[in-house]
């Protein structure tokens, strides 16, 4: 087997020297009952590279990739090209199979990496600190929640109409558990999010609101009158942003007042990857420091003087503080932060702002486009890349029946909110700057073709 | 050359009192020994390498986005794609790595990553795919997540598997939920997880994260769990107030609970549930499965035992084997397959006929693909014969380290028989002054990535040692070799060791100082990027 470097003569030799008749002596512990005498029937056995390449390229030659059909998915997840040499650079060895820092001296450039990556989340959430990553955003937003309990006190949250279903029943099986109360609300089906419900649910008890920015119909919350709000109740607003490349064109959430801000990185670097290991991100406000959750990278100084980083604040952590640690976090997502922060400095500021014109661009394109189709109209007043549309029928039927013609046409609100009827018309799209020409006028052919064919 | 240091800082891979030696270098590099600014101190920060395509001016953004547009481009410094790869190139060189050598980490499991694993992962069919495409376009997904479920729940003889939690504390959270929920169906409020005192820290701070009180459970001689005072705690049947316990097995001592059935049998006795970290499957894999024990869930790190790539601190994957008893209340969404072969998924619409007891979702999506394909490339490489032959291989590693420091470092369940795959050490013996520490540090010194230290916390200064089946008979001889000298070099007294390492990229960081007044940012000030009118940014 090509993973076990001992041979048979080296495994009878350790164990006379270990004293131990036979490698059973070392599972003696175990009792014999329950003890296995060989490989489990009906599994197979081992299998050579080129055996289990083919294996796994035949299966995944059974799914429709992205890239071979006029995609336009988004709802939080976004396919973006990463330059190659991202996917490169976190293939290194020294990358990719270190552990997490606990020995500094000798883990300098993962920690390096992750210092870069804080400065870089929290200058483009516009927050004061940024941690070195959670499991994903919708995870993080779970978190950003307890945080906000922790810091007020309460444990109230109010949760806008447009934040990401998956992310809301995250939050509500949490908060099942914990006591928590949860104000959510359906979307309605407007040009606009409903700010005022948002504002008007904030009480005297409300730990934090949470909103998402562009919402997950593709609008985007006025933050500033909503902060103004939170502040004047004593509450912390969380912001959820699941398009990182929005923040190229919009505001940084932190500017308009949001104390807590949380994103899904997977948009810079990561790749679709069928919805994970995605990427947390978790910035704040410097004074709730100590209630953050997740690993810190410090800057501090060696024996000698020299500038070195360290993981820092871990009487937060599990591992020292056990039940009183801020979160149970472990392991989180370091490789996924390196790819991150590799396709951040491969574009700087001045190229996230122009990859965000472009996708903004595309998604006029798509939109101007789709406008024409008969049946098909228009939700959204603004919108980053990604907007809704309203079609004369269900669109979850639209969109099997776009894909039974190789094209990945969106996301369907009846995907995501099964059980509200009233949203089954809604179908989400999304351009990015992968998004060609070509690409928008066949989804938008196919889509008149259907239509047509639909019964009113 | 790479772009130009603005900062101020200078490398300085030599040790301090170079120049006074007359071995200081112009650079403060030496060789192939060369480290790297912050790309905030690399040139102007201006540089950008990504092209983009010049399809013609971009349109002004929406009127109606007026309102919400940033005033000015981020202040992130670029790079060039040369200065990039040189810049992340250099950091990784100071990185010690599996692919560089032994990774001794008790509890850790730092096994080799086969590049075939990261070639799957990366075929288009996998990488390129949405999470939310139309169920007819991914079905080849549904059948990787439903083949890596089957071997996972055949490994462990267990009746069901939650696939979608994101490492091993996530799973922890998806057990103890789904603990949570079975007493909430049967209408009893139990608030109380026992835990033993060698648990790993998730332990407790899961159980917490879940709404539960912790109570710890004490130890016995031999480093197992008291069953004896487990027994007494759970006091007698339909009146206890404990939910569960959450046990190590092997456990964090590297020893196998003897009792584990008892404990089981106790436990449910009383109306409890076996929660079981399975972050030392490695040691049984193929050969007990955790379902002959009586556990009730389990997780399963896929990066200690399949093998997927641990990236400087994740992603992870951590899915959770349930009993008969647990697995209806298993979080969506879920994989099935049904009576026609169709493999499909159970998203919050099916959930009322296909897991009416679910507890939930516990994040988006459908779990860490990228990390199933790579577990099942593994676990086909392997097969059932090589995944067993990995567990006696990793246990025969340990006993061999366990046993060739006899003499040398002090083994505190050393006498009582042999360990399982991970070989624990305490600092009794050592001489006063000296530490657990140091000889971590001084192993850094021989080239090697030390043990876990002061872990498990029941034995005093301790180091839990975890060679995994990777290892060669030589290579393992290298690393006793090297431990065996550092702990000589403790118990003749050699100062200098207190001041190891001293041949590593830095000595020892002041831990104390970076806590006290946190930089968690670079703090120096980066020319902003030209501010882009946003109506100009099209065309170029």
């Amino acid at each position: 087997m090509r993973y076990l470097p001992l041979t048979p003569a080296d495994r009878a030799e350790m164990l006379g020297l270990i004293g131990a008749a036979s490698i059973d002596d070392l599972f003696s512990d175990v009792p014999a009952e329950a003890r296995l005498s060989g490989p489990i029937a009906g599994l197979p056995m081992h299998a050579s590279e080129m055996a289990v390449e083919r294996h796994m390229a035949a299966l995944a030659a059974k799914n429709l990739s992205a890239g071979a059909a006029p995609f336009f998915l988004g709802a939080g997840a976004y396919r973006h090209h990463i330059p190659a040499s991202v996917d490169h650079l976190i293939q290194r060895g020294e990358f990719l199979t270190a552990y997490t820092p606990y020995q500094p001296e000798i883990a300098q450039g993962t920690l390096q990496v992750l210092f870069e990556f804080q400065t870089q989340v929290a200058r483009l959430l516009g927050t004061d600190i940024a941690n070195a990553s959670m499991y994903d955003g919708s995870t993080a937003c779970w978190e950003a929640i307890a945080m906000a309990g922790r810091v007020t006190g309460r444990k109230r949250a109010v949760l806008s109409g447009g934040l990401h279903p998956h992310y809301v029943a995250s939050v509500q099986t949490m908060a099942r558990f914990t006591g928590d109360t949860i104000d959510a609300r359906t979307p309605k089906l407007d040009a606009a999010p409903d700010d005022a419900g948002v504002i008007a649910a904030i009480d005297g008890e409300t730990a934090c609101a949470v909103v998402q920015y562009p919402d997950i119909l593709g609008r985007i919350p006025d933050l500033a009158a909503i902060a103004a709000a939170t502040q004047a109740a004593g509450a912390l607003l969380v912001v959820v942003v699941t398009e990182p490349v929005a923040l190229g064109l919009l505001e940084a959430p932190g500017k308009l007042g949001a104390d807590i801000v949380v994103g899904e990185g997977q948009s810079l670097g990561v790749g679709l990857q069928f919805g994970g290991p995605y990427l947390g991100l978790f910035g704040c406000r410097e004074k709730f420091v100590r209630q953050m959750p997740g690993r810190l990278t410090g800057q501090t100084v060696d024996a000698d003087g020299r500038r070195g980083f360290v993981l820092t604040l871990s009487t937060r952590e599990q591992h020292i503080r056990r039940e009183k640690a801020t979160s149970n976090i472990c392991t989180s997502s370091v490789l996924c932060a390196l790819a991150f922060s590799i396709h951040m400095t491969l574009l700087g500021g001045e190229g996230l702002a122009r990859l965000a014109a472009i996708n903004h661009g595309r998604a006029q394109a798509l939109a101007a486009r789709l406008a024409g189709v008969p049946g098909v109209r228009l939700l959204n007043d603004a919108w980053f890349n990604e907007f809704t549309v309203l079609l004369p029928g269900d669109a979850r039927e639209v969109v099997r029946a776009l894909a039974d013609r190789q094209v990945l046409g969106g996301v369907s609100l009846g995907r995501l909110y099964p059980g509200v009827p009233e949203l089954r018309r809604g179908l989400l799209v999304t351009a990015t700057e992968t998004a060609t020409d070509e690409d928008i006028e066949t989804l938008a052919t196919a889509l008149g073709e259907i239509l047509e064919g639909m019964p009113a | 050359m790479n772009a130009p240091n603005t900062s101020g800082w200078r490398p300085a891979m030599g040790p301090a009192g170079d120049a006074e030696a007359g071995l200081a270098t112009a650079s403060g590099d030496r060789g192939l020994m060369v480290e790297e600014p912050l790309i905030f101190e690399l040139g102007a920060g201006n540089g950008c390498g990504v092209d983009f395509d010049q399809s013609g001016p971009e349109p002004l953004p929406l009127p109606s986005l007026s309102r919400f547009l940033r005033k000015s481009a981020p202040a992130l410094p670029g790079l060039s794609e040369p200065d990039a790869m040189r810049h992340y190139t250099r950091l990784s060189r100071q990185n010690y790595a599996i692919d560089l050598g032994p990774f001794p980490l008790g509890s850790c499991t730092m096994k080799h990553n086969p590049r075939l694993n990261e070639k799957t992962a990366r075929l288009p069919g996998f990488a390129d795919i949405h999470p939310l495409q139309p169920q007819q376009t991914v079905r080849g997904a549904f059948e990787v997540i439903h083949q890596l479920a089957h071997w996972l729940i055949t490994l462990t003889g267990m009746e069901a598997v939650a696939m979608s939690p994101k490492a091993g504390a996530h799973g922890e959270l998806c057990g103890l939920l789904c603990i949570r929920a079975a007493h909430d169906a049967r209408g009893s409020a139990r608030r109380v997880v026992l835990v033993p005192e060698s648990a790993h820290g998730t332990n407790p701070a899961t159980a917490a994260f879940a709404g539960y009180r912790v109570e710890s459970i004490p130890g016995t001689a031999d480093g197992r769990v008291d069953l004896a005072a487990l027994k007494a705690r759970l006091g007698g049947g339909r009146d206890s107030d404990v939910a569960g316990v959450m046990i190590t097995n092997p456990n964090t001592c590297g020893l196998f609970e003897r009792d584990m059935r008892a404990i089981s049998g106790a436990v449910h006795a009383a109306g409890g549930y076996v929660y079981c970290d399975g972050a030392n499957f490695n040691a049984i894999v193929g050969k007990v499965r955790p379902g002959d024990l009586g556990i009730d869930a389990m997780h399963i790190n896929l990066h200690k035992t399949f093998s997927t790539p641990h990236g400087g601190g994740g992603p992870g994957s951590g899915p959770v084997v349930l009993s008969a008893a647990l697995a209806p209340f298993a979080p969506l969404p879920f994989v099935t397959r049904d009576t026609d072969g169709t493999v499909r998924l159970v998203e919050e619409e099916d959930a009322p006929a296909d897991g009416p007891q679910t507890f939930g979702r516990m994040a988006a999506f459908h779990g860490q693909m990228g990390m199933f394909t790579r577990a099942l490339t593994y676990i086909l490489s392997h097969g059932a014969d090589g995944l067993r032959q990995v567990a006696e291989d990793a246990v025969l590693n340990a006993n061999y380290v366990l046993r060739s420091l006899d003499g040398v470092l002090d083994a505190p369940f050393g006498g009582s028989g042999p360990c399982m795959h991970e070989a624990l050490f305490s600092d009794a013996g050592l001489p006063e002054g000296f530490s657990t520490l140091d000889i971590a540090k001084g192993l850094i010194d021989e080239g090697f990535h030390p043990m876990t230290i002061y872990f498990p916390l029941v034995v005093h200064g301790a180091m839990l040692v975890e060679p995994t089946e990777c290892e060669s008979r030589q290579g393992l001889d290298r690393l006793i070799a090297s431990l065996r000298a550092v702990a000589e070099r403790a118990l003749a007294g050699d100062e200098t060791l207190k001041s190891a390492p001293r041949f590593a990229p830095r000595r020892r960081l002041d831990e104390t100082r970076a806590a006290r007044k946190p930089v968690l940012t670079w703090q120096g000030h980066v020319q902003p990027p030209a501010a882009p009118s946003l109506s100009e940014t099209g065309g170029g």
